[in-house]
């Protein structure tokens, strides 16, 4: 059974029925247990959940306090590409968006590496858009190898493979993988994907099971928040997570919150997700997945991601461009999304220090998976 | 406090203390500092051994305490080994904390590859401290391969829950011939306290210093905790009986 059948016995309405059940009594039910159930994370993802946010986020708080310690781990995105060859709706790099398109050659993925190195980031995420023939796996295996000295840990967020491809990752010094659903609503999923590979919705949802079975370390996953209802998205990860975790015990299952940004084709929020909901989803998934990294990205604004910080989140990136060589002096290509948070590194320290955090740069290192000397 | 040995080596406090957690390396130096003892442990995936000024290393005297990696994040024996001879490759004292965790969820000793690892790197001449579940056969293998301690778990690692598997330490206290290290799920001083009047030889304690406002003074406080509960093993505790004893019996005429 892969989580494909589990997801979809859980169909959208079944899920709306399960969260409108949910009044005061489930919440507080919920608040009350341990080990959440699939109905306390209705419960808690509910409209009646509102009136507990305080609640949520004082135990969200404590839990996070407990497993991570005063501790935020923080990463870099690199962009290796903006080719591809999809025509999602929401992204700046649709394929029918005029942009300038490049890859970086491996001197230039080199070069980029460095300068992340040097701003002292040791945990890295590569990411590409889809582009069969230009941005392959050989590619990708080959820029791990290029960077490897750079970093302790090497995540990937590209377009999904088979479980040979993601075993070639891992062999070239990958531990990380991220794949968003981008929507968990089939038939919306439908409809923002009008072409390209990215439509089989099976393919991708199953994307994360086959990284895990090819011995992936940890795994991300996320809606893309704005698409659709995020109370049903959050079951929906929620439920995802929860099978990842029991399936793949070995590898550590991470959660993002990417709201949408304003990008290139000016698609606006279907359906907007207010700060107060972000909270609420985020509490949520720690209460239901206390060991889980939640993952927070530089789409926030500063003013807002100092405020999650404590409610759960423990990975954050820092000094971010969405774009291909954007960390080098040469002219930037377009980008994926507008970032808000543009503090650099030292600024996002000097933050977390204040807050009471210790910002952590290196909390994996390439040994568990070299089998060479370095 | 009458002197711990592990493997010859003798340490005034039986307080360890792990490193992780901390808002900052200055606070986790200053718990360090009051926490009054002579081993710190590392995770080996936190530490930047490319980089010689490594910032968490730079915050633990090495004259002072013993340093004693450890290889958290191991999923199997492989990785484990790999790690411990990669931290004496830097210069690390060949003393490893053999951590094998294959749960990221509940962080649970994997004892098959525990045991795996212990085997291989007691051959290479590690001094090796095995975090392990408690379990009293287990025990019994690791000091028969040459492990320098055995570190059963109270709780799950940062669960602050205390000694929960209280019995079965009790038997591995029992049976051991190395010093025991009762590790991870130690919450309050008291919980450490308790371990210490069973017999445990050690305790180690991270969060619980950690996450609480002020560590140092913490970890002062696990270090009175430890002290108290030494002595009152090494005093003997009165037995714990069923019904009172009254100090007057009132069948004491017979015996006059």
């Amino acid at each position: 059974m892969t989580f494909l059948n589990e997801f979809n016995q859980w169909t959208p309405e079944r899920v709306q029925q399960l969260i409108d059940a949910a009044g005061p009594a489930q919440v507080e039910q919920a608040l009350a247990n341990e080990h959440l159930r699939l109905m306390d994370l209705a419960a808690l993802l509910s409209p009646a959940a509102e009136g507990y946010l305080e609640q949520l986020a004082q135990r969200a708080h404590r839990l996070t306090q407990q497993r991570f310690g005063k501790t935020i781990q923080l990463y870099a995105p690199l962009y290796l590409s903006n080719l591809c060859c999809n025509s999602c709706l929401y992204c700046g790099f649709n394929a029918d968006n005029q942009m300038e398109r490049r890859t970086l050659s491996l001197d230039e993925v080199e070069a980029e590496a460095r300068i992340l190195h040097e701003r002292g980031f040791r945990h890295i995420q590569l990411l590409t858009g889809e582009a069969p023939g230009a941005v392959e796996n050989a590619y990708l295996a080959a820029a791990v190898q290029k960077i490897r000295p750079f970093f302790s840990s090497i995540s990937i967020e590209v377009y999904p493979m088979d479980e040979c491809g993601y075993a070639q990752m891992v062999a070239a010094g990958v531990d990380n993988l991220t794949v968003y659903q981008e929507t968990y609503e089939r038939s919306l999923y439908d409809e923002l994907h009008p072409y390209g590979p990215k439509r089989d919705f099976d393919w991708r949802l199953n994307a994360a099971e086959r990284g895990g079975s090819a011995g992936l370390r940890s795994i991300g996953i996320g809606a893309l928040l704005g698409l659709s209802d995020w109370r049903k998205e959050g079951f929906y990860v929620g439920l995802h997570a929860r099978y990842l975790a029991k399936h793949f015990w070995r590898s550590r299952i991470n959660i993002s919150f990417p709201r949408l940004r304003p990008a290139d084709g000016g698609f606006k929020p279907l359906a907007p997700v207010s700060d107060a909901a972000l909270v609420q989803l985020i509490c949520v998934m720690r209460l239901l997945m206390p060991d889980s990294a939640l993952v927070l990205s530089t789409r926030e604004s500063a003013s807002l991601r100092d405020h999650l910080l404590p409610l759960g989140i423990t990975q954050i990136s820092a000094g971010s461009s969405t774009s291909p060589g954007g960390y080098g002096q040469q002219a930037e290509s377009s980008q994926q999304f507008a970032i808000d948070d543009d503090r650099d590194a030292e600024e996002i320290c000097s933050m977390l220090r204040a807050q009471g955090y210790d910002p952590v740069f290196k909390d994996w290192d390439r040994a568990f998976l070299d089998n060479s000397n370095r | 406090m009458d002197k711990l040995t592990i493997a010859g080596r003798s340490f005034a406090s039986r307080l360890m203390v792990g490193t992780g957690k901390f808002a900052s390396n200055e606070l986790m130096a200053a718990a360090l500092n009051a926490s009054g003892s002579d081993i710190v442990t590392v995770a080996l995936r936190r530490v930047d051994i490319d980089k010689p000024d490594d910032d968490l290393l730079a915050h633990i005297d090495r004259d002072r305490f013993l340093l004693l990696p450890n290889t958290s994040g191991a999923r199997d024996a492989e990785e484990a080994v790999r790690l411990a001879r990669l931290a004496r490759a830097a210069g690390c004292e060949p003393w490893v904390k053999l951590e094998v965790t294959p749960d990221p969820y509940y962080l649970l000793p994997d004892p098959i590859e525990t045991l795996k690892a212990a085997e291989i790197l007691v051959k290479d001449g590690f001094t090796v401290l095995p975090y392990i579940n408690a379990d009293p056969v287990l025990a019994k293998h690791l000091q028969e391969v040459g492990t320098a301690t055995v570190m059963p778990l109270g709780a799950p690692i940062g669960t602050n829950k205390g000694v929960r598997t209280r019995d079965s330490i009790a038997i591995i206290i029992e049976q051991a011939i190395v010093p025991v290290v009762v590790d991870a799920g130690l919450g309050a001083p008291s919980h450490a306290a308790e371990a210490m009047e069973m017999g445990a030889d050690a305790v180690l304690v991270n969060t619980a210093l950690a996450v609480t406002p002020d560590p140092a003074r913490m970890a002062a406080a696990f270090a009175k905790g430890v002290e108290a509960g030494r002595e009152a093993y090494l005093a003997g505790l009165g037995a714990i009986k069923d019904q009172a004893e009254a100090s007057s019996p009132l069948t004491g005429f017979l015996r006059d």
